[in-house]
C-alpha cells in the first residue's frame, strides 16, 4: 500500500491514482525519421529499476491532475514528489541526471 | 543395495513409490534420502541457468535429459521455488488465442499430461477444467469466436450456456440482476491445477539425478564478457562461475539482471497478489475465471479456496501489493459466490511479476553472445512451466530457437510481429 501526497490535495492511498509509469520520456521529433529500433525503444522500452524511480502518477479520484513521484521500487519508499515541468533531485536518483 | 527395477541416475537416487513408502513407514520416515544434493559451485560449467524458479530448473532438466549435457548449474539466489513458482495460484490451461501462443501452452499441456510419471514426483496434476465467464452479450460474442480458433488449434474448449455453468458450478449466483451477471462462459476440460511446489520439487531431484549441481543462495550479481563481447561467465555472491552459455530464467528480477548484462528488455515489474480463505468442505471442484470482474477461484486440496485478481498498476520488486486489489476480488467473491462471504481470509500474499507488452513470453537470444532470456511471462508462466524449459533447453543446446521458440524472440518489438494476447487472455493466468 503506498500513501502518495498529491502536490495539490496532500497524502493519499494509492486507489485513487492511477499510474503513468516512467516519467520524463519524450516522444521522437521527427518519428517518420526514426529506426525500426529507435521507434521500438520508444514504444516499448522502459526503465526498469529495482530503486529510485521517476515515474508519473495522477489523481483520478481526486483533483484529477498529473505530478512526478520519485519512488524506490524495493522499499515503496516516496523520495520526492514534484511537478509537470520540473525535474528530479538528481541526489534522490542516486546521481542519475534525467534532464 | 541395488534393486530391480528401481532407475538410479549418477546420483543413486531411489525411485518414490508405495514400496518406497511403505518400506521408509517401518522406519519412522527416518531415512528418506535428500531429494537433491547442495554441492559446491564447480569453476565452470557447460551451461548455468540462473534463477531455480519451475522454468530455470526444467530447463536444466531437459538440457540434461534431452541434451545429454551433464555439466550444468543452476543459481538460485533464495531457495529453489521461493519465486512466482511458489506463490502462484497454478491454473494450468491452453486456450490462448493466437497460433503461436497456442504452440507453446499446448506444448507444455501435452508435457504436464506425463509429468508425474516422468519424473517419478506426484506433481498433483488434477484436470479439474478451467471456465471462463462471460459477462456481457459482447464478452459471450468474442468468447464464441475465440472458441473456433482456439479448436482450430486442434485444443479442446466448448461454450458454455449460464445454466452449464450452474450444473459445474452449484455455487455460483446466477441471478441476472447482479452488476456482472454470468451469461455463459467457456471451458478447457483438459485444464486444471498443479501442486506449484511439487513442480519445482520434482523437477530439482529429477535434474540432479542427472549430475545437475543446484546451488541456492547464490546470486548472479555481474556478467563476464570476453573481448569480443561474448559473455564467459557469471559474478555471484559465492564467487565466479564460468560459462559461455548462460540462460537467464529470473521472472520479475530479469529487468535487473538484463542490466547488469548492459541491455534493456521491454519488460516491467509488477506485484500480483493473491489470497485463500480459512479450509472448507469441498464446494467447487473446477476452477472459474472471470476476466470482466478480474477475479478467479478454485479450491486447494486442503480445502482452502484460492482466489487470485488482477496485478497492482505500479512497479515493484517488494513482493507486496495495495490492499485496494484484495478488496476489489473479495466483492467479486461476495457477489458470484454468495456463501464465501462469512469465511475468513487466511492469509495473502504477492510476487513480482515479469509483465511484457503484449502479454507473451520472451524466450531468445540476447545483443550478448552466448547469454540467452526466458522472462515475460508474467501473469501466466505456471502452466507454461515444463513447456517453457522444454523449448529453452533447445534454444540454449542449439544457440537457435527452434518453431515453438522462434516467433518469442526479442526482435518482435521492432520487427511489429507482436503476439498479443492481451485481449484474448485477459487475467492472463
Ligand atoms: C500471485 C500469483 C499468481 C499466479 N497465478 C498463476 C496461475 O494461476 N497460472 C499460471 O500459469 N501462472 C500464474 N502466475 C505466474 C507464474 O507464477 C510465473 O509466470 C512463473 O512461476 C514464472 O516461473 P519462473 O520459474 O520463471 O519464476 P520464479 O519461480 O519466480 O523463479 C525465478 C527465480 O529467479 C531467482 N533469481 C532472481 N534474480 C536472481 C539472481 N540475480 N541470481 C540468482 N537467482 C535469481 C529468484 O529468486 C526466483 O527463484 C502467478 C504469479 C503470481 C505472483
Ligand atoms: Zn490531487
Amino acid at each position: 500500500m503506498l500513501l502518495i501526497p498529491c502536490p495539490w490535495c496532500g497524502p493519499r492511498d494509492d486507489a485513487e491514482f492511477a499510474y503513468g509509469n516512467q516519467a520524463h520520456l519524450a516522444r521522437p521529433a521527427d518519428p517518420s525519421a526514426t529506426t525500426d529500433a529507435e521507434w521500438a525503444e520508444y514504444l516499448y522500452f522502459r526503465d526498469n529499476p529495482k530503486g529510485p524511480f521517476a515515474e508519473r502518477w495522477m489523481h483520478a479520484a481526486g483533483c484529477r491532475r498529473w505530478f512526478h513521484v520519485v519512488r524506490d521500487t524495493n522499499s515503496h519508499a516516496i523520495l520526492q514528489v514534484y511537478k509537470v515541468g520540473e525535474w528530479p533531485d538528481p541526489a534522490v536518483l542516486g546521481g542519475k541526471e534525467l534532464s | 543395495m541395488a534393486e530391480a527395477g528401481r532407475r538410479r541416475g549418477p546420483t543413486g537416487k531411489p525411485r518414490y513409490s508405495i514400496f518406497a513408502l511403505a518400506r521408509n513407514a517401518l522406519s519412522y520416515h527416518e531415512n528418506w534420502q535428500a531429494a537433491w544434493r547442495s554441492p559446491e559451485p564447480k569453476p565452470s560449467y557447460e551451461a548455468i541457468v540462473v534463477g531455480g524458479g519451475g522454468h530455470g530448473l526444467a530447463t536444466a532438466y531437459y538440457l540434461a535429459s534431452v541434451h545429454g549435457m551433464r555439466k550444468i548449474a543452476v543459481l538460485e539466489k533464495g531457495w529453489i521455488g521461493g519465486g512466482n513458482t511458489g506463490r502462484n495460484t497454478t491454473i494450468i490451461r491452453s486456450n490462448y488465442l493466437w497460433d503461436e501462443s497456442a504452440a507453446i501452452y499446448e506444448h507444455a499441456l501435452k508435457l504436464w499430461e506425463g509429468l508425474s510419471q516422468e519424473l517419478n514426483f506426484n506433481l498433483m496434476f488434477s484436470q479439474r477444467g478451467v471456465i471462463t465467464l462471460a459477462h456481457s452479450e459482447h464478452e459471450l460474442k468474442e468468447m464464441r469466436r475465440r472458441v473456433e480458433a482456439i479448436r482450430l488449434n486442434g485444443i479442446d474448449t466448448e461454450v458454455l450456456s449460464t445454466s452449464d455453468v450452474k450444473k459445474l458450478v452449484p455455487i455460483i449466483n446466477t441471478d441476472p440482476g447482479i452488476r456482472w451477471p454470468v451469461m455463459g462462459g467457456f471451458i478447457q476440460r483438459r485444464g486444471g491445477t498443479a501442486r506449484h511446489d511439487a513442480v519445482a520439487w520434482g523437477y530439482a531431484r529429477a535434474a540432479d539425478d542427472l549430475g545437475v549441481d543446484i546451488i541456492q543462495n547464490c546470486e548472479v550479481t555481474g556478467f563476464l564478457k570476453d573481448a569480443t563481447g561474448a559473455v564467459e561467465g557469471v559474478e555471484t555472491t559465492r564467487g565466479t562461475i564460468r560459462s559461455r552459455r548462460i540462460g537467464c530464467v529470473a521472472a520479475g528480477h530479469s529487468g535487473v539482471l538484463a542490466a547488469l548484462a548492459g541491455f534493456k528488455l521491454p519488460i516491467q515489474a509488477r506485484p500480483l497478489q493473491a489470497l485463500v480463505s480459512e479450509p472448507i468442505k469441498p464446494v467447487i471442484d473446477t476452477v472459474v475465471m472471470s476476466n470482466a470482474v478480474h477475479m478467479y477461484v478454485s479450491q486447494s486440496d486442503k480445502g482452502e479456496l484460492v482466489l487470485g485478481a488482477g496485478t497492482d498498476s505500479y512497479n515493484s520488486y517488494a513482493q507486496r501489493g495495495s490492499m485496494n486489489i484484495i478488496e476489489h476480488q473479495l466483492a467479486a467473491a461476495c457477489e458470484l459466490y454468495p456463501i464465501v462471504s462469512r469465511l475468513r481470509v487466511l492469509r495473502t500474499w504477492g510476487g513480482i511479476v515479469d509483465t511484457c507488452p503484449d502479454a507473451s513470453p520472451i524466450l531468445s537470444r540476447t545483443p550478448v553472445e552466448g547469454l540467452y532470456f526466458n522472462c515475460g511471462w508474467g501473469t501466466g508462466g505456471f502452466k507454461a512451466t515444463p513447456g517453457s524449459g522444454h523449448v529453452f533447453a533447445d534454444l540454449l543446446a542449439h544457440g537457435k530457437p527452434n518453431a515453438i521458440a522462434a516467433p518469442f524472440g526479442l526482435e518482435r518489438f521492432q520487427g511489429g510481429y507482436l503476439i498479443d494476447e492481451h485481449g484474448a487472455a485477459g487475467v492472463a493466468h
